[in-house]
């Protein structure tokens, strides 16, 4: 299936400076994936999760080619789940080297190796795995939802600030929930925390009947601790644990305090502007994924107006030069890491309602960007793409 | 009750010549606090429509704009009395304004709507609508009212309306997140700041080509919570004050070789400012610590601390 959203507003005005008249389509790539079922039926995941964000940052970016003359378009390429990723990588690449990935980090890899790939800059919206910006890294793709060391790191952050250091986890069986808790893991250790216990959820029943009896039992065995982590990214038993612990103690993790890319609780530094032009587009709240799309989309922008270029590696160099500077509404300007390509930002920490902080903390120190205290940072890459 | 404070009103009005106002609009409270610039203590609190930020006077002081941004309206006020005389069309959540020389046409950046509405304040109706880039902020008119200039923090740039035609004749390209601009020099030049650039860049009005770029460094503070946003020239134009935001001081520049000369801390994100009636005061305000720093211009000092409303925006001088 492919629609073509035009760049609306690009005939609005005449533009008065003589640009270079530029075409930029940019395609979203997404390989549907297979939604294991959760025990609420309170969230749906929105069809459009991430495809939205793009398409604001289109019209974010028209308005500005509007008065350019650089003509941005956004074509999209939606691959059932038994469809060939590849093949259709392959022919969206004979028509942009620019393309946002909507699918898992193992389907960003096969796009990325592609020989047709080798020029083209691909952008990762969709998938937190610290991996793809390790080892498993990749010159042309680029990353602007952070990885899931970035947001463990922030909540660790916290977790010391506030001196909660008496860590217990719950974690889940998917395959998200592995690497998320490996990433709280990793990053108390970072720390000099320790996660004391881990229990695997392993119930089976529905809990919306039973979690109040079930919960205290299972939380008992965890003993006193100060918080209690979730590893549960799919959002299926998480949410049911908060006020049925044994011990009267917060939650964090993937529900309660959760670290995210964006939230529709993000509300300083002009985001509320982004939030209503976004709900205003959408009619729902704007997403982690969506942000991801949207800061890829605004990325490439930003990236031509500054070169008046659409050369795939003059943007490149751009974008991975000092040079470049993103508005991504997070209270200071985002850029990209050299060493791996994952864009930097900050992470808030939010409840349903609030914005409680903002990692990095203050008083978490770097020498480069305190921005680099979250994630991988230089000295301990194992990213070779980039080198 | 309403007879005392009418009384009161009148005793303030009422003192010698040289004692001003400075007006500050406080975004989170609804209202307006009204600081007497001999005394330096708040004199009246003033309830206006939701989310008041851009403030401004009409020429003889005889009305003061407001705009209310959550209300979509901008309200003109009797200052002398603190009532709301009529509300002026506006478009979408107007932000900032600027009212052209000829004392008549606001224009008005809609943050929302990406516009910028020119609205004749005699007649109360909308004149022209402009269409600009997203999150339109900064908004300034050249002394001989032939440009307004319409920053847009989204789309980093800046666009010269022209007023006779209304229409867009020039973009300029400026750094990320533009705040806040004014022309300098006779006209000659236009100044932008740039929040999230950390910059402010000086462009020859003529040429419409860039003359010069401020960077900022206050010692102990990473350059990414450096962020430019509101400034003011003093009577000679030859030195600048531009508020730096997060960074929690206010830069003082040379206007002529574009050089910092000093930084003065001030309260949490300094937004805005103006000056008393000799110049001889800025007051600052600070949206997160909720109040106003006044500096004394010539020692280049902070001397007072006045408490506000929450988050305090704009700041405006009346004699």
């Amino acid at each position: 299936m492919r629609r073509i959203f035009g760049a609306l507003l690009a005939a609005v005005i005449a533009p008065a400076t003589a640009y270079a008249q530029i075409d930029i389509p940019v395609i979203y790539l997404k390989q549907e994936q297979e939604q294991p079922p959760v025990l609420s039926n309170l969230d749906p995941i929105p069809e459009d999760r991430g495809l939205a964000g793009a398409q604001l940052g289109l019209s974010d970016n028209a308005t500005t080619g509007g008065f350019m003359g650089h003509n941005y378009t956004l074509e999209i390429i939606d691959v059932p789940l038994d469809g060939d990723l590849q093949a259709a990588a392959q022919d969206a690449l004979t028509r942009s080297p620019y393309i946002i990935l909507d699918a898992p980090a193992a389907s960003q890899l096969s796009v990325a190796d592609l020989p047709e790939a080798q020029n083209a800059i691909l952008f990762n919206g969709s998938a937190y795995d610290s991996d793809l910006r390790g080892d498993n890294c990749r010159a042309n793709l680029l990353h602007t939802l952070p990885s899931n060391a970035m947001r463990a790191d922030a909540l660790m952050q916290f977790v010391l600030f506030k001196r909660w250091d008496d860590l217990v986890m719950v974690k889940g069986a998917h395959a998200d929930d592995v690497t998320f808790a490996d990433s709280l893991n990793a990053s108390a250790t970072k720390f000099g925390l320790k996660i004391d216990k881990t229990k695997d959820w392993i119930f089976d029943a529905d809990m919306r009947r039973n979690a109040a009896q079930e919960v205290p039992l299972f939380t008992q065995e965890l003993g006193d601790y100060d918080l209690l982590l979730l590893a549960d990214e799919l959002h299926d038993f998480g949410r049911y644990i908060a006020y049925n612990t044994w011990e009267p103690r917060p939650v964090a993790g993937s529900e309660g305090l959760v670290p995210v890319a964006w939230a529709p609780v993000v509300e300083q530094w002009g985001a509320a502007q982004l939030q209503s032009r976004f709900v205003d587009q959408s009619a729902r709240d704007m997403t982690p994924r969506d942000y991801g799309a949207w800061a890829a989309m605004r990325a490439i922008g930003e990236a031509v107006t500054r070169t008046n270029s659409a050369d795939p590696a003059t943007l490149r160099d751009f974008i991975l030069s000092d040079q470049f500077e993103l508005a991504g509404f997070k209270g200071r300007p985002l850029s990209f890491r050299t060493w791996n390509g994952q864009l930097r930002q900050p992470i808030p920490l939010v409840t349903e309602r609030a914005l409680v902080a903002q990692a990095p903390l203050p008083g978490y120190l770097h020498q480069r960007t305190e921005l680099d205290t979250l994630g991988i940072d230089e000295p301990e890459s194992t990213c070779e793409a980039f080198k | 009750m309403k007879h005392l404070m009418l009384a009161l009103l009148l005793g303030t009005t009422a003192l010698p010549a040289t004692a001003g106002e400075i007006w500050v609009t406080n975004e989170k409270d609804d209202t307006i606090s009204v600081i007497d610039t001999d005394t330096l203590e708040v004199t009246r609190t003033i309830e206006t429509g939701e989310r008041p930020r851009g403030i401004t006077f009409s020429k003889d002081y005889s009305v003061v704009y407001i705009c209310a941004s959550d209300s979509d309206t901008v309200q003109v006020m009797d200052p002398n009395t603190g009532e709301v005389l009529h509300n002026l069309p506006s478009g979408e959540d107007p932000e900032q304004f600027v009212l052209h020389p000829n004392d008549r046409h606001l224009y008005i950046a809609n943050e929302d709507d990406a516009v910028t509405t020119v609205v004749d304040t005699e007649t109360r109706q909308v004149i022209a609508q402009i269409n600009v880039g997203i999150e339109p902020e900064g908004m300034a008119v050249s002394p001989d009212g032939a440009y307004a200039i319409t920053t847009s923090e989204t789309t980093n740039m800046a666009h010269w309306i022209d007023t006779e035609s209304r229409k867009i004749v020039a973009n300029t390209l400026v750094d990320a997140r533009p705040r806040h601009a004014e022309f300098a020099a006779g006209g000659s030049e236009l100044w932008v700041s740039a929040e999230i650039g950390g910059t402010v860049s000086i462009f020859d009005v003529e040429s419409k080509a860039e003359k010069g770029k401020i960077k900022f460094e206050v010692k102990g503070v990473h350059p990414d919570r450096v962020q430019p946003v509101g400034f003011e020239f003093t009577e000679d134009e030859k030195t600048v004050f531009v508020a730096l935001g997060p960074s929690n001081h206010v830069a003082v520049v040379n206007a002529e070789t574009y050089e910092v000369e000093d930084y003065i801390l001030v309260g949490r994100r300094v937004w805005h400012m103006d000056f008393n009636g000799d110049k001889s005061h800025l007051f600052t305000t600070n949206g997160v610590s909720g109040d106003v720093t006044v500096i004394d211009v010539a020692k280049r000092k902070p001397i007072k601390t006045i408490k506000v409303g929450r988050f305090p925006w704009g700041a405006a001088y009346r004699p």
